[in-house]
């Protein structure tokens, strides 16, 4: 058993950056991830860690210094949201094609306009197709453990991809939660040591980093990137058995809530999930069978394994705390729907958008969502396909069927 | 806010979010005294910022056209205005950590084009916005939060580095007293070109309490003792913090 402690989501994501203490972070200031960085600067002022620190002047020198570093062979990590994410976009797709193994807290908030600060998913679902691997966090606690399996997974061998570690906005980054920290000697040493492959400053062996690339060979530099992320599967997997050996916690692709026997299920992101929990408890004791599927992690995206947890379920609804405005839904519903293609077994499948800009999902409107469920799993029939909820204004809905 | 300058106001978006003894407030009261006394048509004007506490001075306070922009952009986002209707008086309204740390470029490539708008900036030497981190103006030696041991980096002159891009027009005044801030806002709406203010409205929320000013107080005493006009071609004192016009 660790040491149980109260801490807001961002100070445990930067609790654990101290305790793997990196080469460089470099970073910029921006809500809600703030915290995390201002809490690792005072480690840095205090001689806590190694790390060379610098608060840069914008977002995308905060990325493009974090390249820089990990090209010359440093163990490099940032932390950012909203706004923040999409300035580094360039530079996501650089570090990606560069194979640097950068680590990411991605605290997710909407993206403007208009101006909003809350949590929600738009940001790191923008930035799904940069090659980055992407984990989402229930809590605190989650948010914890994965920063530190990220460089375990970013760093091996058959990966070396960036990740961005996901925690949802003010919900998971500012409230304080209760967890269980492990002791800084087992961290670093599950961390291990950092060994850069082929970094800059190797007098003996001269190296070029993103030199033109044009019909010749570039197409088989990205099919490398492709087959580095399909690699990651696997390394996640083990990654995360060895993390549960080590603290007895955590899961691996997915979390399973009553998933067993479930009839209809809901299948959510990251904090919502925990209000989803006390739903699916209320219901279960009244002997409806009502389940829940978590994904935990979203890039590389496990089909076969989270197609499999829904294949026995009549009816499911993909919440979606982000939009793909003129698509058939949120973007956790289109890889769902395409994964479930080719399975032969497939439930009904709605979708609702929901918490944007952080509008609260409360229990009632989950409760909603299973009724209507319930009532497909019973007649066969949908009534929108995706739709928007806890909204104002009948026009807001889309997509009817 | 004077009873005569209320009718620029969007009441109903009232009181400001400026903590209290926040220079951004008597900013935002020169500003409006300036249009008021040079006699513009506030509806033929376009007040354009971006993301930090000044960014709120115009946004939703002003009851004109306002666009409210991206954390760096106002500049840019405003050369396009002036360009779609050059008619338009454009004033960009923002602060350090916006114009001058992650939009640097866009105030000195304006300056160098000289743009005709009139940037005006609400220093506060920080970050407020996000609870007060160093910023590229952030004096060296003091404390923020990304800086617990003191700043290392050197600050940004701001009006040596905006008069070297090319405007035509750059001052520094501190919110304290305000007249001299209003005059010179003043001739930075007639000018006709480029015109910069580096405008010095302290933080004590962040700044002050971080750095040995505890009260608001002890921030506007500061700025009244070490603001002062320094002749063209002198040298100023250590500590000294030059104000006036130093480029028309």
């Amino acid at each position: 058993m660790g040491k149980l402690v109260a801490l807001t989501g961002n100070i445990a994501v930067a609790t654990a950056m101290r305790q793997i203490n990196p080469d460089v972070c470099a970073a910029y200031p921006i809500t809600p991830s703030t915290q995390v960085m201002e809490q690792f600067s005072e480690y840095v002022a205090d001689g806590l860690v190694d790390t060379e620190l610098i608060a840069t002047e914008s977002e995308h020198s905060a990325m493009s210094a974090c390249i820089g570093a990990a090209a010359a062979g440093g163990r490099v990590m940032t932390a950012t949201s909203s706004q923040g994410l999409a300035l580094m976009w360039e530079m996501l797709y650089i570090a990606a094609g560069m194979r640097f193994p950068i680590t990411l807290a991605c605290v997710n908030r909407a993206l403007s306009a208009p101006i909003n600060i809350h949590g929600d998913h738009s940001d790191s679902m923008g930035a799904r197709d940069s090659g980055w691997i992407q984990i989402y966090a229930e809590n605190a606690q989650e948010a914890y453990d994965n920063q530190i399996q990220t460089v375990r997974i970013a760093e091996h061998m058959d990966v070396r991809l960036p990740v961005m570690s996901c925690m949802d906005g003010f919900i998971t980054s500012h409230a304080i939660d209760s967890l269980e920290l492990l002791d800084d000697k087992t961290v670093r040493d599950f961390a291990g040591e950092y060994k850069a492959t082929h970094p800059l400053l190797d007098v003996e062996h001269p190296v070029t980093y993103g030199a033109l690339d044009l019909q010749d060979y570039f197409m088989e530099h990205k099919r490398a990137q492709a087959e580095a992320m399909k690699n990651s599967r696997k390394v996640i997997l083990d990654v995360a058995r060895e993390y549960k050996k080590l603290s007895g916690r955590g899961f691996e692709y997915f979390e399973e809530y009553y998933m067993d026997d479930a009839e209809i299920a809901i299948v959510i992101l990251s904090s919502a999930a925990g209000t989803v929990k006390v739903v699916v408890d209320a219901m279960r004791a009244k002997g409806e069978k009502v389940g829940l599927l978590r994904p935990r992690v979203f890039r590389p995206f496990p089909y076969n394994e989270l197609s499999d947890a829904l294949s026995n379920v009549k009816a499911v609804a993909i919440m979606d705390r982000a939009d793909s405005h003129g698509a058939e839904g949120g973007p956790l519903f289109m890889e769902f729907k395409s994964a479930l293609y080719n399975n032969k077994k497939q439930p009904i499948m709605i979708n609702k958008i929901f918490g944007l800009g952080g509008r609260d999902l409360m229990l009632p409107d989950i409760e909603t969502v299973y009724r209507e469920l319930r009532d497909i799993k019973n007649t066969g029939k949908i009534r929108t396909v995706s739709e928007y909820i806890t909204v104002r204004g009948e026009e807001a809905a889309y997509g009817k069927a | 806010m004077p009873k005569g300058l209320q009718k620029y106001l969007r009441l109903q978006a009232m009181p400001t979010p400026f903590c209290p003894g926040c220079g951004h407030g008597m900013l935002m009261t020169a500003i409006l005294h300036a249009i008021d006394e040079a006699g513009l048509d506030i509806n033929n004007m376009v007040f354009v910022s971006g993301i930090g506490c000044a960014g709120w001075i115009p946004s939703p306070h002003f009851n004109a056209d306002t666009l409210h922009t991206t954390h760096g952009r106002p500049i840019a986002f405003a050369t396009g205005v002036k360009l779609a209707n050059p008619e338009l008086k454009v004033v960009v309204i923002s602060g350090d950590g916006d114009l001058a740390s992650i939009g640097g470029n866009h105030l000195i490539h304006a300056a160098r084009r000289d743009m005709p708008i009139t940037v005006i900036c609400a220093n506060n030497s920080i970050y407020g916005m996000t609870g007060g981190q160093a910023s590229s103006t952030t004096p060296i030696d003091a404390i923020s939060k990304t800086t617990p041991s003191g700043n290392i980096e050197r600050p940004f002159d701001l009006c040596r580095l905006v008069g070297a891009s090319g405007a035509g027009y750059v001052a520094r005044y501190s919110v304290v007293p305000l007249k001299p801030l209003i005059k010179s806002i003043i001739t930075a709406l007639n000018h006709n070109g480029f015109s910069f203010i580096d405008v010095l409205s302290p933080c004590p929320t962040y700044f002050g309490r971080m750095n040995k000013m505890k009260r608001p107080v002890d921030m506007f005493d500061d700025l009244k003792k070490r603001c002062k006009k320094i002749k063209k071609g002198e040298k100023s004192e250590e500590g000294v913090i030059p104000i006036g016009v130093f480029v028309e």
